[in-house]
């Protein structure tokens, strides 16, 4: 992977970014003296940190390159594998698969990534780990509510490990006039997704009114969705330089990316709203969990890939 | 400085901290800390996510039948955990486990007990055991946290060598002392009731 100018453009300005967030938060802390206020400004500054941090975190990975970034999102599927399993139910003759899951699946999945083996990475998961788990629980002889338990620990598969491994898979691509720039695709991929959600964040908290998804998730608005969805996708347009893209195929991109989040996110809370929990975890201040976080890039990143893979790349 | 790694680690493979509804009694205060018992590694956990100062002067009680079988179990037992090692089978006026557990509170020292006597492998708690009751009357002045564990029986279940990294979460209750007029069921009753109420906060 090579560092040009673009890359150093690109973590120059997200640094910058956070930097005025940072300002903006210092300076409403000062300027406003009510409690309710102040705790709303409490809980902006702790996602503004914990955005540095989670900055770093991904900065550091990708210049260790394609090995230190797979690293990490092998990391990242750990917890929020954890996360998930942790809240949906299992029982004792699911331990062994589990077990698999954790410490056997997790790894290839990522080994594979990591060894540009497109034709098994694909397929890994979904194919034969799908029939992996089954037979496990078979071995362990519990029937009861076989269906649903291996259903529980494949979709924690899929959604935890499976989707979230595209993203570092985008680094595999061989693409037109792109060679060795990838990082910033992966850049440019995680810095929508999660512009997204904050965003969406934003537009909700100043101007939403109607509620987009009351039973699920009541703090989605329509206003909040459709300003988050353009203003993200207006930034990716942004970004094209730094892609293999022109502006309005960044547009496009960054519209499936952004759109896919949100069904991402909106999924994953259908789950914590059915085990009557608000996250998934409390490991990043402010944010909730790993999973919390990333549930939008999980949605988001093999659509993505699929796209870039069938359009950009040379065969 | 063992014990602060054994402890670290358990930690970060569980995810676990402390939660206290109630205040951290002081350190300097011998208290007694008892939690339901689903797992092996229920004692090891609940010592672990305990604040350094507070652990330095807690002993868990443990069955000397179990942590006695190898060199490393009584290693641990021994020199990390600094177990009370308590006779479960052959029990005669001299090996009393109460009367050890009352010579720990007198030097000062807390300590751990599961007070449902094995693990329970349902998710119902088991009735307790009435040594709590005796060691209330015994120093009636101690104080006994309510301790709930929670997840660490799919961590690794009874029968299970593996364990798998779930995460769990240990909370502490406010503490209970024992009222004169209380009997042995209503304060028995009492303490297992104040562990359920913790594992619906």
């Amino acid at each position: 992977m090579k560092y040009d100018l673009e890359t150093f453009e690109l973590i120059g300005g997200v640094i910058l970014l956070l930097a005025f967030a940072s300002t903006i938060g210092a300076i409403l802390k000062v300027r406003f003296k009510d409690a309710a206020t102040l705790k709303v400004i409490e809980n902006l500054n702790d996602r503004i940190r914990a955005w540095w941090i989670m900055v770093g975190v991904f900065g550091f990975g990708l210049m260790l390159g394609p090995v230190g970034t797979v690293a990490l999102f092998t990391f990242m599927s750990f917890l929020a594998l954890r996360e998930y399993i942790t809240l949906i139910p299992s029982k004792r003759g699911d331990h062994r698969a589990l077990f698999w899951g954790f410490f056997i699946v997790t790894p290839i999945q990522y080994i594979l990534v990591a060894n540009h083996w497109y034709g098994l990475f694909s397929i890994f998961i979904p194919v034969y780990v799908y029939m992996l788990i089954p037979i496990r629980n078979v071995i362990a002889g519990d029937w009861q509510h076989f269906l649903e338990r291996t259903a529980r620990i494949q979709w924690g598969l899929m959604v935890c490990v499976y989707f979230v491994s595209y993203a570092p898979a985008l680094l595999t691509l061989k693409l037109q006039n792109y060679e060795g720039q990838n990082a910033k695709l992966l850049f440019f991929f995680v810095c929508v997704v999660q512009m997204s959600d904050v965003f969406q964040y934003v537009w909700g908290k100043l101007c939403g009114r109607h509620k987009i998804a009351p039973n699920i998730s009541p703090n989605k608005t329509v206003e909040g969705l459709f300003g988050g969805i353009l203003s993200a996708s207006f930034l990716g347009m942004a970004l094209w330089w730094a892609t293999p893209f022109s502006p309005w195929q960044a547009f496009g991109m960054s519209l499936v990316i952004t759109i896919m989040g949100f069904f991402g996110g909106l999924t994953m809370s259908a789950i914590k709203r059915d085990r009557g929990v608000k996250d998934y975890g409390n490991f990043i201040a402010g944010h909730g969990g790993m999973l919390d976080r990333i549930d939008s890039l999980c949605f988001a990143a093999p659509v993505f890939f699929h796209l870039t893979r069938y359009f950009f790349t040379h065969s | 400085m063992i014990a602060t790694l054994i402890a670290f680690i358990t930690r970060v493979f569980t995810g676990a901290h402390a939660k206290w509804l109630g205040s951290p009694p002081p350190a300097n205060k011998p208290t007694v800390y008892f939690a339901n018992h689903t797992s092996n590694l229920d004692m090891v956990l609940l010592w672990a996510v305990l604040p350094n100062h507070i652990r330095a002067k807690t002993r868990p009680a443990a069955a000397r039948d179990y942590w006695e079988k190898n060199a490393i179990r009584r290693y641990l037992a021994g020199s990390v955990f600094k177990a009370i090692l308590i006779e479960r089978k052959k029990v005669t006026r001299s090996n009393n486990p109460i009367v050890q557990l009352v010579q720990t509170l007198d030097e000062q020292t807390s300590i751990i007990i599961f007070p449902e006597g094995g693990r329970s492998a349902t998710d119902e708690m088991m009735p307790f055991k009435s040594g709590l009751f005796h060691l209330a009357t015994e120093r009636p002045n101690t104080k006994f946290v309510p301790v709930f564990i929670q997840n660490l029986n799919r961590v690794m279940p009874k029968g299970e060598v593996l364990p798998i990294p779930l995460l769990c979460s240990v909370v502490f209750g406010s503490a209970l002392v024992l009222d004169p007029a209380e009997n042995k069921a209503a304060f028995l009753a009492r303490a297992r009731e104040a562990v359920i109420n913790l594992s619906k906060s």
